[in-house]
């Protein structure tokens, strides 16, 4: 039986996240872990108390004040995530999902995820979340570190979820490039689909076999597979070949570099998941 | 994992970028009259507090285990330096304080934090009432035999820094107490003790140097007493803020790493010319009501320290003693438990005494870490002597009169032997005796014993002894409870 873990927030991508969600059960019994996670207490909430002198038992005083801000707010939160996983849930039972739980967790995003990550075959999210800034199109900030940090396949959920007949793997020969292909040539759930593999880059003989290994591999497996070299910029090549032939989903290895090269010279796969308006598959 | 690390570091230190740099400026301005107050305490040169106050700050930011702590010179180890200094001087000091650091890195190796369980709430509450009066007392040189102004001016300093916050929270109110006593006394030209008068100010950035001692096993005989029982207190303290932080910020945090944290802060304060510190109650308090919650807190308060010291040293020496001493008032004030004196009559008896005692030895030795020790045997007892409670031994004769069955139930241990053993009728004439020990823990060799003296005065008056059940009583005779091979075993254990 597939599990799913589908991360949920109060954007308009939660919807989206569902449905997708939904997607990858491909029909078979699957249980979905739907998770909210209310994040780390700021201390934003505090009153702004710049006296700098201590009262007679300020102390208790100090407490008792931080404990009740705390918990108006915990009760807000906690009220508005209930709702939002009760409505993720409505969406996915009504989709005929066979079992769904439901799990409202306190402390950070992260730590949350791969504590539940054991038990799980897929994770779900939205490119954005409730803090992205829409208007520039930048991905949520959450999203980079679940891929980073978690060791499965995730599934990044585009705005809106439309039907999936045709996708494209960019092929680079990398190790996380061969988990993508191994995991989609013994998956049923891309069985039915047609399939791309796309490698971009110099058409050397180690390439090229590479990539017919590759094909090779997902045929094996039952799909129906074209592949293809191509010389150019990765991104460009592969943004382009994304619009032009009409593909629905793609699958790529993810953040093959450090953070620290990231942040210079910027990171393909963020490029990718930005500027194609597609579903995304990552595997690490 | 490295990646929730990362994450968390990240968390630490920029969580709270805003917050952090302002109640760093505000615990800055406070800890100003408290480097110095501990200074005098000790009998050094300002500078020196000043040194140690931005050194520990810094150094347990970036290494304590506690973010938003605010560590420096303090009270606590202040009061215990006083002879040292006194007989030996400055660089025997700084030796001390090196050796601090050794010590509580190697109590921090060895997981020594988590021994806090043991120093119970009564014990933590005594701690802070009698470091609070210490606090108060250490101000009494400077309101004994003064000019009745010095009076005047402390009075009218306190009722600026309690008055003013209900008028406006946006300012400190310690600083206006500063700001106006310095002005009045520089306008009205009043001949007043200022910080001048306590010793040198810090005037360049902190320097590396070796203590000018001699390296020999004498001087280590000297400052090894001093250096352990400092090492001590600044532990108890820095934990027992560490949980106060915790309880206020409703956060966790690693209490061994604290213990290195302050290790190496002082380690290294030693070395730059600061006395010994540790956590600070009230800081911390402080911090937090202004927002504090990061690292970044900590160091902010340090570097401001720094700078306002070495930038405005020629106006900090102009300060007035007697502004020093009501914040110190107040900071005393705010950190006496007052509430714990209400609910002495409302506490059990046992854990008021406790507090009380600790308070007591404190106050007579100056050595909070012996008051601590105190307080801590004392509860220890007094928990023995309630569980003793936890004990009840039936009887049963059998139908011809000639043998009887003793049921023990409940705790035998040292506490309870006495009970145990003045429970058995020995004038009795009996065949044969049995003791049921199936529903009895054994926790000791004192139990065994007792146990023994009991058979064998059974059998002088010609009796036949058996005992019952004692490999189950005896279970929980060994150090470590073993219960966690055995499924259901502590159920097992606490049913019979």
């Amino acid at each position: 039986m597939t599990k799913l873990m589908a991360l949920i927030d109060g954007s308009i991508y939660s919807q989206s996240v569902c449905d997708h969600a939904v997607w990858a059960t491909a029909g078979a019994p699957a249980t979905v872990g739907l998770l909210h996670v209310l994040g780390r207490r700021g201390a934003s909430s505090a009153p702004i108390n710049f006296s700098g002198t201590l009262v007679v038992d300020g102390r208790d005083q100090l407490l008792d004040e931080l404990a009740s801000l705390d918990e108006s707010q915990g009760k807000l939160t906690q009220r508005r995530g209930r709702i939002l996983l009760d409505q993720a849930k409505a969406r996915l039972l009504e989709a005929g999902v066979a079992e769904v739980k439901v799990r409202l967790r306190n402390g950070d995003l992260i730590e949350t995820v791969l504590e539940f990550e054991p038990d799980t075959d897929l994770i779900v999210i939205g490119k954005r979340g409730e803090a992205a800034d829409f208007a520039k199109l930048h991905l949520g900030s959450n999203l980079e570190r679940v891929v980073r940090a978690s060791g499965k396949p995730v599934l990044v959920a585009a705005r809106a979820f439309r039907p999936i007949k045709r996708f494209l793997i960019a092929f680079d020969g990398g190790v996380s490039a061969m988990k993508a292909v191994d995991h989609i040539a013994s998956n049923p759930l891309y069985a039915e689909l047609e399939c791309q593999i796309l490698t971009v880059g110099a058409d050397t003989p180690n390439a090229r076999k590479q990539l017919d290994d590759a094909a090779a591999l997902l045929r094996a497996g039952g799909l129906d597979v074209q592949a293809e070299l191509l010389a150019g910029q990765p991104d460009m090549v592969i943004a382009n070949r994304v619009e032009s032939r009409g593909i629905d989903l793609l699958v790529m290895g993810a953040y093959g570099h450090s953070r620290i090269r990231s942040l210079i010279i910027g990171s393909t796969t963020t490029e990718m998941i930005r500027s194609c308006m597609i579903p995304v598959v990552l595997f690490r | 994992m490295n990646f929730v690390f990362l994450s968390r570091l990240k968390f630490e230190w920029f969580g709270n970028i805003r917050g952090d740099i302002l109640a760093g400026l505000v615990v800055a301005l406070a800890l100003i009259p408290e480097a110095i107050a501990f200074s005098v305490i000790a009998g050094v040169d300002p500078k020196v507090g000043l040194y140690a106050s931005f050194s520990i700050a810094v150094i347990t930011a970036v290494v304590g285990g506690r973010p938003g702590m605010i560590s420096a010179a303090t009270a606590a180890t202040a009061v215990l330096m006083v002879t040292l200094v006194r007989d030996y001087g400055l660089q025997y000091l700084l030796a001390t304080t090196v050796l601090v650091g050794l010590i509580q890195i190697a109590a921090g190796a060895l997981r020594l934090g988590t021994v806090m369980r043991f120093v119970s709430r009564s014990v933590m509450t005594g701690f802070v009432n009698a470091l609070a009066i210490l606090i108060f007392l250490a101000q009494l040189p400077e309101l004994t035999n003064v000019p009745l102004l010095t009076y005047a001016m402390v009075a009218g300093g306190l009722a600026i820094i309690y008055l003013l916050p209900l008028v406006t929270k946006v300012v400190p109110s310690p600083l206006i107490c500063i700001l106006v006593l310095t002005a009045l006394s520089l306008g009205l030209g009043l001949d007043l003790r200022t910080v001048e008068d306590m010793g040198r100010l810090p005037s360049t950035l902190p320097i590396f140097l070796l203590p000018d001692i001699p390296l020999n096993l004498e001087t280590l005989w000297i400052i090894l007493p001093y250096a352990s029982a400092i090492a001590a207190v600044g532990l108890l303290e820095s934990l027992m803020t560490a949980q106060i932080v915790d309880e206020l910020t409703d956060t966790p945090s690693d209490k061994n790493r604290e213990c290195v944290g302050q290790g190496v802060a002082n380690c290294a304060t030693g070395f730059v010319g600061g006395m010994a510190g540790c956590a600070m109650i009230g800081q911390s308090v402080i911090n937090v009501k202004s927002g504090g919650r990061g690292r970044l807190s900590s160091l902010c308060a340090g570097v401001f320290l720094l700078i306002f010291c070495v930038g405005l040293g020629d106006w900090v020496k102009q300060i007035p003693m007697a502004a020093l001493v009501a914040i110190m008032i107040m900071v005393s004030i705010g950190t006496f438990s007052w509430s714990s004196v209400r609910d002495l009559k409302l506490h059990p008896r046992s854990s008021s005494i406790v507090m009380l005692a600790t308070v007591a030895v404190v106050v007579t030795t100056h050595n909070l870490a012996i008051g601590v020790l105190v307080g801590v045997l004392l509860s220890g007892i007094f928990f023995a002597g309630k569980i003793a409670q936890i004990f009840r031994l039936t009887s049963t004769l059998s139908q011809d009169g000639a043998s009887r069955t003793y049921f023990v139930e409940g705790q035998v241990f040292f506490a309870s032997v006495d009970g145990f053993l003045a429970a058995f009728d020995f004038k009795e004439v009996l065949e044969t005796v049995t003791i049921d020990v199936s529903r009895a823990h054994i926790w000791d060799i004192s139990s065994v014993a007792a146990l023994d003296t009991v058979v064998l005065k059974f059998r002088r008056e010609g009796a036949i002894v058996e005992i019952v059940g004692l490999n189950e009583a005896s279970e929980t005779i060994v150090d470590q409870l073993a219960i966690h091979d055995k499924p259901g075993a502590l159920e097992r254990l606490m049913a019979h």
